[in-house]
């Protein structure tokens, strides 16, 4: 789905409803939480704005998916978006789009709001040691507790 | 991405990409939205299910269909990511096709949406290619020993569809009728299409 392929064209939305619709998803759910379509639909963005090429993502969810089977081969645990996830991470790294300690940083301090939180009030203090400590993106600076 | 991809959540980490791309700028919003509402809502199998219909029911567009997939899928209006290169395999009384893809979960998206998690599982992904007949059977399609399974690799290069056979009784039934007859499974390979 390089170039041309990752458009959201009008063309291929049809209507869903009507007699000729089967079902659709066999009694399943597309995707099984939030972060699954997220992640899906970050990937497609990407790819439609030229920033991913298709083929690298796709070498590297097989990465990602091998070496899971690899270490898991009971395949206890197993998550698809998991994997997906980890690739588009990955992909996204290797083309300087994120810097992954910018990323660890900033799940970390994603990870640190109370519950209720507005995290515009919340910082690194209080965590510890995580990659994104030492890193200081530019990007963390948005989230930074310096701002009156 | 090991170290991160080990130990945080993964709800965390999806929130945590999202919010660093948008903030730069790279993505929006709105674009993910639409990919993600496009995917769970407008495509799926029932684009499958009037390709193979057709296919049924106009020799012509079978034959198109079977000689080039991908331009004869577009002809009624599917294309899209992941659909550049569809092959489609017809089923015959005596072969039955079966797809797969190993090493991810390449798929047909314009013509039956995205995967379902069994397609996408270690398990079937392994098994399909050792065991056709005993995986086949657990979906509940007991294919007589006469005839022979066929299981196709899907890949960046080629995608496949099944043409399954159309059920007996089905003679006066129309396109439409036909098409809500049609199951994604029946196009993958895993079920057979039943009569009305």
């Amino acid at each position: 789905m390089s170039g041309s392929g990752g458009r959201a064209d009008p063309a291929y939305l049809l209507d869903s409803s009507g007699p000729a619709a089967p079902p659709r998803d066999n009694g399943e759910l597309v995707f099984a939480a939030p972060w699954e379509s997220r992640a899906f639909g970050l990937a497609l963005a990407l790819n439609e704005a030229g920033l991913i090429d298709w083929e690298d993502f796709r070498r590297a969810l097989i990465r990602e998916i091998g070496d899971w089977e690899a270490a898991h081969p009971s395949g206890e645990g197993w998550s698809y978006y998991e994997c997906w996830l980890g690739a588009l991470e990955r992909t996204a790294s290797a083309r300087g789009l994120v810097d992954p300690r910018a990323l660890a940083g900033r799940a970390a301090l994603l990870a640190a709001r109370p519950a209720g939180h507005d995290h515009e009030r919340h910082g690194h203090d209080g965590h510890d040691g995580h990659d994104g400590h030492d890193g200081h993106e530019h990007d963390m600076h948005n989230e930074s507790p310096h701002h009156p | 991405m090991t170290t991160a991809a080990e130990h945080i959540d993964p709800a965390l980490r999806a929130e945590a990409l999202a919010s660093l791309l948008i903030e730069r700028g790279l993505v929006d919003q709105a674009t993910m939205e639409t990919f993600i509402k496009t995917y769970e809502q407008s495509v799926g199998p029932m684009n499958g299910a009037k390709v193979v219909a057709k296919a049924w029911t106009d020799p012509g567009y079978a034959e198109r269909l079977l000689a080039d997939g991908t331009a004869a899928i577009a002809e009624l209006g599917f294309k899209g990511p992941q659909g550049e290169h569809i092959v489609v395999l017809r089923d015959t009384p005596e072969v039955h096709h079966v797809v797969v893809c190993t090493l991810c979960s390449c798929y047909p998206w314009p013509v039956l949406g995205l995967p379902p998690s069994w397609y996408k599982d270690p398990s079937y992904r392994s098994r399909i290619v050792r065991e056709p007949r005993a995986v086949l059977a657990e979906f509940g399609l007991d294919l007589g020993d006469d005839v022979e399974i066929r299981v196709f690799d899907s890949s960046s290069e080629v995608r496949y569809m099944v043409l399954p056979l159309r059920p007996a009784g089905t003679d006066g039934l129309s396109e439409e009728e036909l098409a809500a007859l049609v199951t994604r499974d029946s196009m993958v390979g895993v079920a057979e299409v039943a009569a009305p």
